[in-house]
């Protein structure tokens, strides 16, 4: 068996189709071990598949995947990386039948979980996503949020080593969203390794430690968030107020302000961030009496769009 | 009182949540209990009550005339009595045998034209296809989950038709006479391959269409030809000496594992994930 790498996910110029159709293009991107990476992409963009093939429930057809240091290809090693793997797919894909129970057994019982342990495990999971008062019903009653806790549930079970997580917060209303996020959030801090997939950048705010920008089965760009800002978004942005707000216009004429806007507050952008003090200083100097400084970082939807504007063809 | 979780193979664990799952499906097996009742208990009680209180003089002597159509070996098997009790033999020891593979072939035709579909339907294909199991520990839990409702309703079937048989021709006959040699071997040596042959055919489909309802019609259609072949030789397996019995179903056992062999590599992780489905 290979030695594990310093990657829990390395992949290099993956690439899948389906037919005719090129899901995954090209593919190349890491994930470090015990870091949340975001995959952000429209529909379509290939994040699906990148997450089946990190597990090889698909094949490759080019290039090489490397999970927790193993290859999928390989049957053996395929088996153990989905031994040590917890997926939650876009569909929560439980059985409806079944009790909360019985479904989070199966999984325990699957993959292998010592019987020993498994109504301990269960119990601690379904405490830990609030859904403890549920399990003995059937889940063909469960609410959309209930079953996704549930699927987050039986995906943490076994404790894996690796937690792959295909738009968690999918069809669920904003308040249980935030919840599952905030479990997310709990299992980075606990030092698991985190894939997530998400087309709602507002899920992935916060939560990534690296991005990974998918399109037509490619990644556009891939970084840490402030990575990607110094990249593409080079302005460092700081929102100005004052008592009188015409004094502010002086900052026009600065040779470090790149674009100057005043509309109520003014918003200017700076060569650098360390340009601010200096901003400040001029400001100041010319009279200004300034009641608000506040350099703002862009969101990741900024980001993002800024991102696809740069990528965009010509 | 709290339930101690086992730990098994998966497959084991695999068909022990279907069969869980088809359990909590009143929908779904009670009208396949209610047709194993009907061929198994109320039909053949009804004809054997009904061919017992035959009075008619006349009457009698065609039943005995029926006896006499049958074959000349056959003949000499059924108990020297004429008239309606050795047509009530007849009745019970031959020509119900079909019964009691059609009905256990419908039953697991209905579980497993579900089982592999079913499972990429309601999305749970992902769940599998992202496990450890491998792709042949999840083909013989599905092919498990299938072969043992099949089973079991044989084994029920036939030990309910042998009371039904024993309670009321027995008493005409000198006491409890079924089963018969030819009976055990056909339960036990014909019957358990031809159920496995049908599920290879219905699970390979199974996991090739893409809707529950196109595996049903698809399996309907593939296993026809099946009850056809098997109605035929449950026959012959009574009317016919053992020799002939035990060199069918031994050729049964060969195409069945064969068939089970070419099968598991219709189960794959891609067609769970609803790849490659027609």
């Amino acid at each position: 068996m290979a030695p594990e790498t310093g990657s829990a996910v390395a992949l290099a110029g993956v690439r899948r189709t389906f037919g005719d159709v090129l899901a995954v293009d090209d593919l190349t991107f890491e994930v470090p071990r015990g870091t949340v990476t975001v995959l952000l992409g429209p529909n379509g963009a290939g994040k699906t598949t990148v997450v089946r093939l990190v597990t090889g429930a698909l094949h490759a057809h080019g290039g090489t995947v490397r999970t927790l240091g193993l290859d999928p290809e390989v049957d053996t090693e395929g088996t153990e990386i989905r031994r040590r793997c917890g997926v939650v797919p876009a569909r929560p894909a439980l059985y409806d039948r079944l009790s909360g129970t019985d479904n989070l057994e199966y999984a325990a019982a699957l993959f292998q979980v010592h019987p020993g342990l498994v109504q301990s495990r269960v119990a601690d999971a379904a405490q830990r996503f609030g859904i403890s008062d549920a399990l003995h019903l059937k889940v063909g009653g469960y609410s959309t949020g209930m079953r996704a806790r549930l699927a987050l549930a039986r995906a943490v079970l076994h404790e894996p080593d690796l937690l792959l997580l295909d738009e968690p917060t999918a069809g669920l209303d904003p308040e249980s969203a935030r919840t599952v996020l905030g479990l997310i959030d709990e299992m980075a801090e606990d030092g698991k390794t985190v894939l997530m997939c998400t087309h709602l950048l507002l899920e992935a705010e916060g939560l990534a430690d690296q991005v990974v920008v998918m399109d037509h089965g490619r990644a556009m760009v891939s970084g840490s968030p402030r990575e990607l800002t110094r990249q593409y978004w080079p302005a460092a942005r700081v929102i100005l107020d004052a008592d009188d707000p015409a004094v502010l216009d002086a900052a026009r004429a600065l040779p470090f302000v790149r674009a100057y806007e005043r509309n109520g507050v003014a918003l200017v952008d700076l060569e650098r961030e360390t340009d601010v003090p200096d901003l400040v200083d001029a400001l100041v100097g010319a009279g200004a009496r300034l009641t608000r400084v506040e350099p703002q970082a862009p969101s990741l939807e900024q980001l993002y769009f800024a991102i696809r504007r740069e990528n965009a063809p010509s | 009182m709290t339930r101690t979780p086992k730990q098994g193979r998966p497959s084991w664990v695999i068909a022990r949540t279907d069969l869980r799952q088809l359990l909590q499906a009143r929908d779904f097996w009670l009208p396949l209990m209610i047709v194993a009742l009907l061929f198994f208990v109320i039909i053949p009680t009804f004809l054997l009550l009904i061919l017992g209180s035959v009075k008619d003089a006349n009457l009698a002597k065609k039943l005995s005339d029926v006896v006499g159509s049958l074959p000349k070996d056959l003949q000499a098997k059924v108990h020297g009595q004429k008239g309606p009790a050795s047509a009530s033999y007849a009745l019970a020891v031959y020509l119900f045998a079909p019964l009691a593979i059609i009905v256990p072939l419908t039953v697991s035709s209905a579980v497993g034209a579900h089982t592999i579909v079913g499972e990429r339907e309601r999305g749970s294909g992902e769940f599998l296809a992202h496990s450890p199991a491998t792709e042949r520990q999840i083909y013989l839990g599905k092919l498990m989950a299938s072969l043992i409702p099949g089973y079991f309703t044989a084994a029920m079937g036939f030990l309910l038709y042998s009371l039904v048989v024993n309670l009321i021709v027995g008493p005409k006959l000198g006491g409890w006479f079924f089963p018969t040699t030819n009976w055990w071997v056909l339960m036990l040596w014909v019957l358990p391959p031809f159920i496995a042959l049908a599920l290879a055919v219905i699970l390979a489909i199974s996991a090739r269409v893409s809707s529950a309802a196109a595996a049903q019609q698809a399996s309907a259609l593939a296993t026809l030809p099946l009850i056809v072949i098997a109605y035929g030789v449950s026959s012959n397996t009574l009317f016919r000496g053992m020799g002939t019995a035990f060199a069918i179903g031994g050729l049964a056992w060969c195409g069945a594992i064969f068939a089970l062999w070419r099968a598991s590599k219709a189960v794959s992780r891609e067609r769970l994930l609803g790849m490659g489905a027609t």
